[in-house]
């Protein structure tokens, strides 16, 4: 069929900030959805609050509002631009949630809106667990066996039937919380009794525990002729018990059969007809018993996920492109296969290599938080690798996630063990147990158990992973072993001879050199192994086996049978290369790798723009990323992609292969930053701002040096390499200070310290400092205000681009501090003066590019606090606020456009404030506290923009899912320091009609200026207590300061309920002035919505 | 969980020394690759083609239509679950030789008996691991499926440059008769269904009782998957396989309601001889045809068969359905196909002696002929395999319609 002429205007919904479990993959899909819809001529009406995508680029939609995804926001926004559809199933949970609403409403219903893709009755049919179940088993298809019990009698003879473990949940608990597994019949009537207890509805759900079975998941696509292919099968590292996007992930499926896999795909099949999703992507999850095959259905998503994302870039497949057509209704054997460009989509991928994913997490920024892997998802990114061999591709995605760890290395001190030396018998229980849990070590510690002999069975039955995967795992550790073990053997014989020199000094023992690179060993982690370093590694290699270096496979969804297109490639030791790199005029753009908290969607987009604007150059682009996530590594963003580890080794080999005329390493964050070093020294040249200019702004000495030069100013500071030395550098520069050992980035272990007691438990909890890493102790500057600068320069002008003022006080992580662009009470003086200074700096640091500095402000002055010359976290923000493609000009002035020659000289006058949101993730952890500080713990941002920063502020709130009351009563309990400006908060709230209670001290201290306020007791004063009112949601807005560790933990429960009941909650004072502004301007105006394309005419 | 003790070629040679033997591959056209050896010790011959499936490779191996020829598996990790019972396409090993990028030596599914290496050792196929198997596929793509040695083990008996001069003078595998080895000595009966792995479920999701047996079927062996047998029987039909020499006079007196012509190895032409069998029979009973018996009713209705570059081997293939416009996603193992006089003809009537036919499904990678059917007669034929094993169930639906074409014979 071909498309729908029908339709002429389409509504497209994104998903919002990243959060853990949405993250880039959305932007993935949404920016394939709006390219291709484009293309196919219709008008794209887009919603996302995230600045920070490509998706929301004003090019890319017709229509683009950066606006909070609420019912009442796509309401207006549907009666302001009537579209004929919307296509619910780009936007992950969020969009399909909105769309739930709007259909219940009746929104959908007036305004003439279609839903294409999926309708209200198969996403129900999908997301209804009961419904689910139901729909499943008309179709025959199995789904865990699970009964609702009222009593315990009917408990106890349901388990008869489902045996141990067993799953007791109480019904309807908020958010799905309260299961627990019961092994024992003691725990199972102790949880039973405590679920029926717990249920409002004194009903409980006893299930059949699936944990240990093999986990699936089905990338399926249906068109409106009910063609169905699945694209690829993944199968999970990780056994059922831990979240899909929390395990490590397989493609194609290892261990099915073809019958069970094509009794698998069947069942996906039959689903999908059943559940009903007219087209597009789905994706469902299925557990199989190891034992006996038994297979059930878990659950399945009835729109493109992170699975599709991950499977599209796993096969070349582009799901959500083709998904997008098939919703306007062209079907599978009408659009053509974009990589063989002969055959058509209507196809499965065979894939003749192997894909895995690994997931990362940051549970270290998280005090509290629990690093157990659980039903729960906790990983905030991914990285991809593909290889020829599960091993190959196991150990690069290793290296490609940048935890410090270049292999599969020994987190024991194995690493130099071989069977037959000595053992610790503690140590070997140590690793028994640790392999015990699921933890993110575990692969880690599953490779020691296997050096130190446990057999496979016992690591089996500790870990559920399926027996092919240990035994690839064996197969390394073996490799390694008799590595090792040659190494042993030549070390006796060396006199000062090299190493390598010795050991492969005949072509049998060059042979174990080959297969150690077949089998996906980094210099690296070889250098490790044989106490060599990497160059030495590489440099044997080079000359030694020339004929064995690195090749290049074409991702091609065919396995070779046809001619690919594509250039998609990753590195592998084989036969030949078919990288077949040109001659043209070329640039290599390192990308960010897997998402991690400070390091995210921000960069991909600037790598993205990169390559947009050197395209429209004409200079041809070479894209080096692993995260499987993104807008970078979809296979036509750049002219050649290399899906590679952003590691020394495997970046200088795609050097070496492509020789571009240069590298951008200033778009994806610290990780390609990294590598400007090496790359340099490698003679690769570095475009726009040099190494050295680099490392002036990063080394501290030679930045104090910048500074004073520029007759600058920056807190008071110091380094120090002992306890007495950092007590008397503290003294010197006066408490408050900010404390952090200096070799971690984005403000790990970072702390404000206010007296010398709280620094000796500062050095004693975190016992790293040492000679080579000192301590760095800051002055802290109190009741500053943070400002974020983002400049670009091409070498001889500078424009600052942004200057955003941080609402939150300095202190906090700017990563994690709500901003307002143009700032929303600075002064002009002051704001001449920090563009004066940002200008100064570029200058001197000859920056070509951008450029980000932090400001912070007491009283009339103006502190630098860093100078970063690279691309920021901000850049798609200012360059949404101001309606300036801020990465574009700054690649185009890295490869030697100027500015002026760019018709970029100056910033345009805008009416608009836009304020940026950050997103954190403190539900999904476990109990950590919300509390902001100086490390950066949010996982993404979000944007609110209007004519006033009170609206823009609303507005960002609402888009960070904080919905500001406009009556009711308000709680405060502000730190002794805070009071004073609690007043005119607690003035301004009593004007707008709310009801004031606070916390004795508080209360008293409003009283006595003449406030309404009702005293409440804290926690520790008796029932009832401001805990008590939150979670009788007798309060709608908390405001909560704190001072000292101690009251941390008193006041710990008063945030950790109010983010549980979901009731908007501030921690400082800043924050809830601007919440009162933003209150006081939705009482005085109704809301307005505008797109991006308004607000920046062309 | 029993775990295979066979050394691993990364254990090192005083360990596992039987496995890490070198072995050669050595193609007619001169290219020679070094693997390790797997399976069975010795020298093996055929045609190589590869296989870009990712599941069934017992299935491929036991699979009668691989006569001939030595398989490549473009996917990367073979035996991975290794060897069940249940998944034999018939007796015995077919292929000549196997060709893998890497073994598993330890399978990993509940079911599994063997291990790959063991069952290839046992039914004496000579494999190689450790090939590039993609540099080859994409070889074979350009320069066409060829002839092929494996070498390893004591049978090494010269160079490089000998097994390629061996190799080129192996004899084409068109229009030889390589059924003539592979079909049935004599005539027996079948009667096992898919059992638990059924094919065909009603919208239910359950399997229909199988129908009362109503119908008895003759099937031409020509190297038949017993995956068709099975899927016979579960449409409820009696089935009686027959060698491929037997006549139409003796399929007559076995007085079947259908007739069926299986799938087999090579090329068409080699079987000539049945094809004025089936032409005796074409309108007497409904005949229905897979693969190499598509082929051969093929040239009995007068049609001519030609060799594919490096042939369909695969389970994705996407087949469109002419009448319906649907697509289904076929399991494909043909280096020959037959063609229609012109390409119009596969929209409209092609006209024989023995009444009209249509084409009913064509390729959507490179417009091969894959279907079939008499417009006058009850015939439907197709090039790809419904009865899958391996490969997607799509096309199950064939079977339903034999049924339902002897069911209005009897009407």
């Amino acid at each position: 069929m071909p498309k729908r002429t029908d339709l002429r205007r389409i509504l497209l919904i994104g998903s919002g900030p990243i959060v853990i479990g949405q993250a880039c993959e959305f932007d993935y899909s949404g920016t394939q959805a709006c390219k291709t819809l484009k293309q196919e001529g219709y008008e794209v009406v887009l919603i996302n609050s995230n600045p920070a995508t490509i998706m929301t680029d004003p090019d890319l939609a017709d229509r683009t509002y950066i606006e909070p995804i609420t019912v009442e926001v796509v309401a207006r926004i549907l009666e302001q631009e009537r579209p004929e559809a919307l296509l619910p199933t780009m936007g992950g949970q969020t969009a399909l949630n909105v769309t739930m609403r709007l259909h219940e409403r009746g929104l959908l219903e007036k305004y003439n809106v279609q839903l294409i893709g999926a309708n209200y009755e198969a996403i129900n049919k999908a997301e209804d667990r009961e419904a689910f179940k139901r729909a499943m088993h008309t179709i025959g298809v199995d789904t865990p066996l699970s009964r609702l019990i009222r009593n315990r009698e009917d408990a106890m003879s349901f388990l008869e039937i489902v045996g141990f473990p067993a799953i007791v949940r109480p019904s309807f608990t908020l958010g799905g919380s309260g299961g627990n597994i019961a092994y024992n019949r003691e725990e199972f009537e102790r949880y039973v009794d405590w679920a029926l207890l717990t249920s409002p509805v004194g009903e409980a759900l006893i299930e059949r525990s699936l944990i240990g079975w093999k986990e699936y998941e089905l990338e399926v696509m249906r068109d409106l002729n009910d063609n169905v292919v699945i694209v690829c099968p993944i199968e999970n590292f990780d056994a059922m018990g831990i979240h899909t996007g929390d395990s490590i992930t397989v493609a194609p499926a290892m261990t099915l059969t073809d019958k069970e896999y094509q009794r698998m795909r069947d069942a996906a099949i039959r689903i999908i007809q059943e559940i009903g999703v007219d087209t597009g992507g789905s994706n469902i999850q299925f557990a199989l018993n190891p034992a006996n095959g038994e297979m059930i259905v878990i659950e399945m998503n009835p729109r493109v996920s992170r699975s599709s994302a991950l499977a599209s870039k796993a096969t070349g497949f582009p799901i959500a492109k083709i998904a997008a057509k098939l919703a306007v209704g062209y079907t599978l054997d009408e659009i053509t296969n974009d990589i063989t460009k002969v055959t058509q989509a209507s196809f499965e991928p065979t894939i003749d290599y192997v894909v895995v994913k690994i997931p990362r997490f940051a549970f270290e920024k998280f005090h509290g938080s629990n690093p157990i892997l659980t039903t729960q998802m906790k990983s905030v990114g991914e990285a991809m690798a593909l290889g020829r061999t599960f091993k190959e591709a196991f150990q690069k995605a290793l290296r490609s996630l940048e935890i410090d760890r270049c292999g599969l290395i020994s987190l024991n001190g194995l690493d130099q063990y071989l069977p037959g030396d000595e053992l610790d018998s503690s140590l070997s229980e140590r690793v028994r147990t640790a392999m015990q849990v699921a933890h993110p070590d575990r692969p880690w510690h599953i490779a020691d158990g296997l050096r130190i002999n446990i057999s496979k069975d016992e690591i089996f039955a500790a870990t559920h992973v399926d027996p092919w995967f240990l035994d690839q795992l064996e197969e390394l550790v073996l490799f390694e072993q008799r590595l090792l073990n040659q190494a042993r053997i030549h070390a006796r014989e060396i006199a000062g001879g090299s190493m390598l020199d010795e050991l492969f000094d005949s072509p049998a023992e060059l042979e174990l050199l080959k297969d150690a690179k077949r089998l996906g060993f980094s210099d690296q982690r070889l250098a490790q192994l044989l106490d060599v370093t990497p160059a030495a590694v590489r440099t044997f290699r080079r000359d030694h086996l020339p004929a064995n270096d690195v090749t290049y496979s074409r991702v091609d969804t065919c396995a070779a049978e046809f001619e690919a297109f594509t250039p998609y490639l990753y590195s592998t030791y084989g036969h030949e290369c078919e990288a077949r790199p040109t001659d043209q005029e070329k640039v290599v753009i390192l990308g960010g790798g897997p998402n991690r908290i400070g390091q995210g969607i921000e960069f991909d987009y600037c790598c993205v723009h990169a390559t947009l604007a050197l395209r429209e150059l004409g200079i041809e682009t070479i894209m080096v990323n692993c995260n499987p996530e993104t807008v970078s590594t979809d296979y036509d963003t750049s002219d050649r992609l290399y899906f590679e580890p952003l590691v020394e080794e495997d970046v200088l080999n795609v050097m070496e292969v492509e020789r571009p005329m240069g590298v951008v390493v200033q778009f994806g964050g610290q990780t390609p930053l990294k590598l400007a070093l090496p790359l340099a020294r490698a003679g690769i040249p570095i475009l726009g701002t040099s190494p050295d200019a680099i490392d002036r702004a990063e080394d501290r000495e030679r930045f104090s040096e910048l500074i004073t030069a520029l007759g600058l100013r920056q807190p008071r500071n110091g380094a120090a390499r002992s306890g007495e030395e950092a007590y008397a550098v503290a003294s010197r520069v006066g408490y408050p200070v900010i404390v952090r050992p200096s070799y971690v980035l984005g403000g790990r272990a970072m702390q404000i310290v206010y007296d010398e007691q709280s620094l000796r438990q500062y050095i004693k909890t975190n016992i790293m400092t040492t000679a080579q890493y000192p301590l760095l102790i800051d002055q802290y500057l109190t009741d500053a205000i943070e400002v974020d600068v983002d400049a670009i320069s091409d070498g001889v002008d500078v424009v600052v681009a942004g200057i955003m003022e941080h609402v939150e006080e300095a202190g906090i992580h700017s990563g994690d501090s709500a901003c307002s662009l143009p700032p929303h009470s600075l002064p002009e003086d002051l704001i001449d003066l920090i563009r004066t200074q940002t200008v100064a700096l570029a200058r001197d640091l000859h920056v070509v590019g951008l450029m980000n500095v932090q400001f912070a402000v007491q009283g009339n002055e103006v502190f630098v606090l860093e100078v970063n010359p690279r691309a920021s976290r901000t850049v798609p923000f200012v360059s949404k606020a101001i309606g300036v493609p801020l990465a574009k000009l700054a690649m185009k002035a890295m490869v030697g456009h100027s500015l002026r020659n760019l018709n970029f000289t100056d910033v345009p006058v805008t009416r608009h404030i836009a304020v940026k949101e950050s997103v954190f993730p403190f539900t999904k952890l476990g109990n950590v506290d919300v509390l902001l500080g100086p490390e950066m713990r949010s996982t993404g941002e979000v944007m609110g923009i209007d004519q006033d920063f009170g609206w823009a502020f609303a507005k960002s709130q609402a888009a960070a899912s904080l919905s500001l009351p406009q009556m009711g009563t308000i709680i405060m309990s502000v730190k002794d320091g805070d009071k004073p400006g609690t007043v005119d908060v607690a003035k301004r709230l009593q004007t707008l009609g709310f009801k004031l209670q606070a916390t004795r001290g508080t209360a008293a201290y409003l009283l006595e200026r003449g406030l309404d306020v009702e005293s409440v007791n804290k926690v520790k004063e008796g029932r009832p207590h401001l805990v008590d009112h939150i979670k009788n949601r007798q309060a709608q807005l908390v405001v909560n300061t704190v001072g000292t560790a101690s009251s941390h933990n008193d006041s710990l429960p008063i945030r950790r309920e109010a983010l549980q009941q979901n009731i908007p909650y501030f921690t400082t004072i800043q924050g809830i002035q601007a919440a009162v502004t933003a209150i006081e301007a939705m009482k005085k105006s109704s809301l307005t919505i505008k797109p991006l394309q308004d607000y920046h005419p062309v | 969980m029993a775990w295979n003790v066979i050394s691993s070629p990364l254990m090192g040679e005083d360990e596992g020394e039987g496995m890490t033997k070198k072995a050669i591959l050595a193609l007619a056209d001169g290219t020679v690759l070094e693997g390790r050896a797997l399976g069975f010790e010795g020298e093996a011959s055929g045609e190589v083609v590869f296989n870009t499936a990712m599941t069934g490779y017992q299935e491929i191996l036991t699979d009668p239509s691989y006569k001939g020829q030595m398989v490549l598996m473009t996917c990367p990790h073979i035996g991975n679950y290794g060897i069940s019972p249940e998944d034999n396409e018939s007796r015995r090993t077919w292929a000549e030789g196997f060709i893998v990028n890497e073994a598993s030596r330890r399978p990993s599914n509940w079911r599994s008996e063997l291990s790959l290496h063991e069952y290839l050792a046992h039914h004496q196929i000579v494999g190689i691991e450790g090939i590039d198997t993609r540099f080859l596929t994409r070889h074979l793509r350009t320069h066409g499926s060829q002839a092929g040695i494996i070498s390893h083990g004591a049978g090494v008996n010269g160079s490089p440059d000998d097994l390629v001069a061996k190799a080129k003078a192996l004899p084409s595998i068109s229009e030889q008769d390589l059924v003539e080895t592979v079909t049935c000595n004599s005539t027996y009966e079948w009667n096992e269904g898919t059992g638990a792995w059924p094919q065909r479920l009603n919208a239910s999701g359950q399997v229909d009782p199988v129908p009362a047996r109503r119908f008895h079927v003759v099937v031409y062996d020509f190297g038949v998957k017993q995956n068709i047998l099975r899927r016979l029987v579960d449409e409820g039909c009696t089935v009686t396989i027959v060698p491929a020499s037997t006549t139409a006079e003796t399929v007559r007196t076995l007085n079947p309601d259908g007739v069926f012509l299986s799938n087999g190895p090579g090329d068409p032409e080699g079987v000539s001889y049945a094809v004025p069998h089936i032409q005796a029979l074409l309108g007497w009973r409904p005949i229905m045809g897979i693969c190499l018996g598509h082929q051969v009713l093929g040239l009995a209705l007068g049609l001519s068969a030609y060799k594919l570059k490096f042939g369909h081997h695969g389970a994705n293939h996407p087949v469109m359905d002419l009448r319906s416009g649907k697509v289904e996603i076929t399991s494909q193992n043909h280096n020959f196909a037959v063609r229609l006089p012109s390409a119009e003809e596969h929209k409209s009537l092609l006209e024989t002696p023995w009444g009209s036919f249509q084409a009913t499904h064509v390729s959507l990678n490179d417009q091969c002929l894959e279907g079939l059917v008499g417009t006058t007669v009850p015939v439907l034929s197709v090039q790809y395999h419904p009865e899958a094993s391996p490969g997607p169930h799509d096309s199950s639906y064939l079977f339903n319609q034999f049924r339902t074409m002897m069911e209005q014979a009897h009407a």
